[in-house]
């Protein structure tokens, strides 16, 4: 077994190995942090590809490129690829890299397992994607996955999408593992929970969704496996089951697992404003309480995804309300940010700009929220667009922009080297218009009545939609300036300073640039 | 170092423990779901069955009472009931039928699931029998008319007028054949 210890001692004298061994057998953190942060990137321009090609589609009304149901695959596999394979693992190779860093621990708790969290999820997706090219075509029933189209009506490529699923899972419930070993166990002397930095702090409370909820989701798709390959009617109303009881169990897990991909982007941007704004975060203590409370609201709002399905009244009310609870945590934050920004000597570097294109665009997003929350009008909402460009706003501009936010935050520490800041921006500002022209009108089409998931539309949704897509293709298009400054940013040398950025504040900004292969052999003492 | 170690490995089964309890606790959310909706009525599932207590028959009100049938998805049976609406009084035991008819050349057995609507009212009709009790078998060519006898309790709340009873038929022959072949009934228990 390879211990903490071993690891340690053994890596300590020796550096890193060379070749591909180095890979596939680190135990590292930061190796690992690099990999899941470099699997993460394929992923999204993947999943990106996919997103442009519905977007392709959808310019003109008709069907001129696709046939429906490949066009349903696309959205489905766009939406798992980006959930999965994109946005989480790109948290978790940010907590490998820097949750060690920052509480002075000298490696993840449980470093084999580390590794082995992290190599589970190329085979997953290859999986996953292989089934794209298999007769009957990729899963077709969107990345929700409601029963019974994903049982009695899905393609035969659903067995390989469950266990995909299945992989995954482990995958991120061992990462959740290791992730509250560490904070918990391996935190340096003097580092209390209440110094905890809040990304660490968020990180430590996504790790506890994970376990709650994962396992969840494995349930789910191991009630479909048995519904379509063992003859039992979990979801089949024939046997006596209910195809209502999918969405139940399956936004059970569903409704955590958006706070999953949200709440380590607050803990990203909790780091980047007070850093560019050089004064320290406002209210530390009520965001570390506002992310506990969120997560808790979590587990009982997650019918607000099926207010149409014929809930009772009391029902209805009771899932409204809980909903439009959570905006008191999260206003909490939006306040905080905003009052930590309050008088500070500003400065608007690249992570400093997509940190504030994420306080603003991530609060659009939360406002459409609170108007789906709304019972009686969600049935004019549900299953259209309005929808499509609300959890759009939350995860693009809100999610995604954190990562970049975080990437562009913390590159210098990982390679030494400065990225070029002017590409940096012009990748910013790209993204930043691309973005609001991509997702802004889908409010509009969306109110009008625009079912999403469907390759053709109305004609009356036509010059919108056009829109929606030059923005998707400026957006998408982008991306490959984050590929260029990521690989300039390594190879050309630019040396930065240890601190990096001047108002920079944490154990992270003590060690060298680039980190050293082993950081904290010794636990530094935190006063 | 060894007592770090000590402590992870305690964290650690506590959490594998932990994701384990959930992955139970999803399967857990079946019956839950199930005595949820018993207790409270919700999702139209018709909980009251058998024979009716005597009522108070209400003459001040009459209630409209929708029959549909539904057919599911490949279903090839004609379904219908021989009134698609009628008014009676609550406490009265109402009687009614639905129609069946297998064009097939084949033996099939299906078995009809009902919903009532709104689920509010789905505690207050009680069926006393219904043909959804049993699966329904027809030879080739044969039709059938399959009764119903119900009765809606005069506590129903004053502002439910109309209730809609829908069935929905499913063909059950070869989930039948694969339940035989692996020698063991392989459904749940139905919830009428």
């Amino acid at each position: 077994m390879g211990t903490l210890e071993q690891t340690v001692e053994t890596e300590e004298h020796h550096g890193p190995a060379r070749g591909i061994t180095r890979w596939l057998y680190t135990t590292n953190h930061k190796d690992i942090g690099t990999m899941y942060l470099w699997f993460s990137l394929i992923m999204f321009l993947l999943g990106g590809c996919m997103a442009l090609s519905i977007r392709a589609e959808l310019f003109q009304p008709g069907l001129q490129l696709m046939a429906p149901n490949f066009f349903n695959q696309m959205t489905t596999m766009h939406g798992l690829i980006m959930v999965f394979g994109a946005v989480m693992p790109a948290f978790v190779g940010l907590a490998n890299w820097m949750v060690p860093l920052m509480i002075g621990a000298p490696d993840m708790a449980l470093p084999r397992m580390n590794n082995w969290s992290f190599w589970i999820l190329p085979f997953a997706f290859s999986m996953m994607v292989s089934t794209l090219f298999m007769e009957g075509g990729a899963p077709n029933f969107g990345w929700t996955f409601y029963a019974p189209l994903s049982t009695t009506y899905a393609p035969p490529s659903v067995t390989f999408f469950i266990f995909a699923v299945h992989m995954m899972g482990i995958s991120s419930i061992m990462g959740a593992i290791n992730i509250i070993a560490t904070i918990l166990n391996l935190r340096a002397p003097g580092m209390t929970m209440m110094k905890l930095p809040l990304f660490v702090w968020t990180w430590l409370i996504t790790a506890f969704l994970l376990i709650a909820v994962m396992p969840v989701l494995a349930g789910v798709v191991t009630m479909m496996l048995m519904d379509i390959h063992f003859g039992t009617s979990f979801f089949n109303a024939a046997g006596g089951g209910d195809p209502v009881l999918f969405q139940h169990v399956f936004w059970f897990f569903g409704h955590p697992e958006v706070y999953i991909m949200i709440l380590p982007a607050f803990g990203i941007v909790s780091q980047i404003i007070p850093t560019f704004a050089r004064k320290k975060l406002f209210g530390y203590a009520s965001m570390v309480y506002a992310t506990a409370s969120i997560a808790f609201l979590s587990f009982i709002v997650w019918a607000h995804h099926m207010f149409t399905v014929g809930m009772p009244l009391a029902g209805e009310l009771f899932f409204m309300f809980s909903t439009m609870l959570i905006a008191v945590p999260t206003g909490v934050k939006v306040f905080n940010w905003v009052a930590t920004m309050f008088r500070g000597s500003m400065t608007f570097e690249t992570p400093m700009l997509f940190a504030l294109a994420f306080v603003v665009l991530f609060t659009i997003g939360g406002f459409s929220g609170l108007m789906l929350a709304i019972a009686p009008a969600d049935f004019q909402y549900h299953d259209t667009y309005f929808v499509v460009a609300h959890f759009h706003y939350v995860l693009v501009p809100g999610a995604v922009f954190s990562i970049m936010a975080g990437v562009y935050y913390w590159l210098p520490k990982w390679t030494g080297n400065m990225y070029h800041e002017g590409m940096g921006k012009l990748h910013f500002w790209l993204s930043f218009i691309g973005v609001n022209i991509t997702f802004f009108p889908m409010h509009f089409v969306g109110l009008a009545g625009m079912p999403r998931r469907i390759p053709d539309y109305a004609l009356q949704f036509a010059d919108f939609n056009a829109v929606a897509s030059v923005g998707a293709f400026i957006f998408g298009l982008s991306q490959l300036l984050l590929v260029y400054n990521v690989i300039q940013c390594i190879r050309v040398k630019r040396h930065t300073t240890a601190q990096v950025w001047e108002g920079a504040e944490g154990l992270e900004w003590t060690v060298p640039s680039p980190a050293p292969y082993h950081t904290f052999a010794q636990p530094p003492l935190v006063k | 170092m060894a007592q770090l170690q000590n402590e992870n490995i305690k964290l650690v089964r506590k959490l594998v423990l932990g994701s384990m309890l959930m992955f139970g606790f999803g399967f857990a959310l079946v019956p839950l779901y199930d005595v949820f909706c018993d207790i409270t009525g919700l999702n139209g599932k018709v909980t009251r069955t058998g024979a009716a207590e005597p009522m108070q028959v209400d003459r001040s009100r009459e209630i409209n009472l929708q029959l549909i049938a539904v057919n599911n998805e490949a279903m090839p049976w004609q379904f219908e009931p021989i009134t698609a609406a009628m008014t009676i009084h609550p406490g009265l035991t109402g009687q009614t039928a639905f129609l069946a008819y297998n064009p097939t050349g084949q033996n099939m057995v299906a078995q009809a699931v009902p919903s009532v609507a709104p689920a509010e009212a789905a505690e207050y009709l009680q069926k006393i029998n219904c043909f959804c009790f049993e699966r329904q078998t027809l030879e080739p060519g044969q039709s059938r008319e399959m009764p119903l006898l119900f009765v809606i309790d005069p506590e129903l709340p004053e502002h439910i007028t109309t209730i809609t009873l829908s069935y929905t038929l499913f063909d059950i022959t070869p989930q039948l054949q694969a339940s035989y072949r692996n020698g063991q009934p392989s459904m749940r228990r139905f919830m009428l």
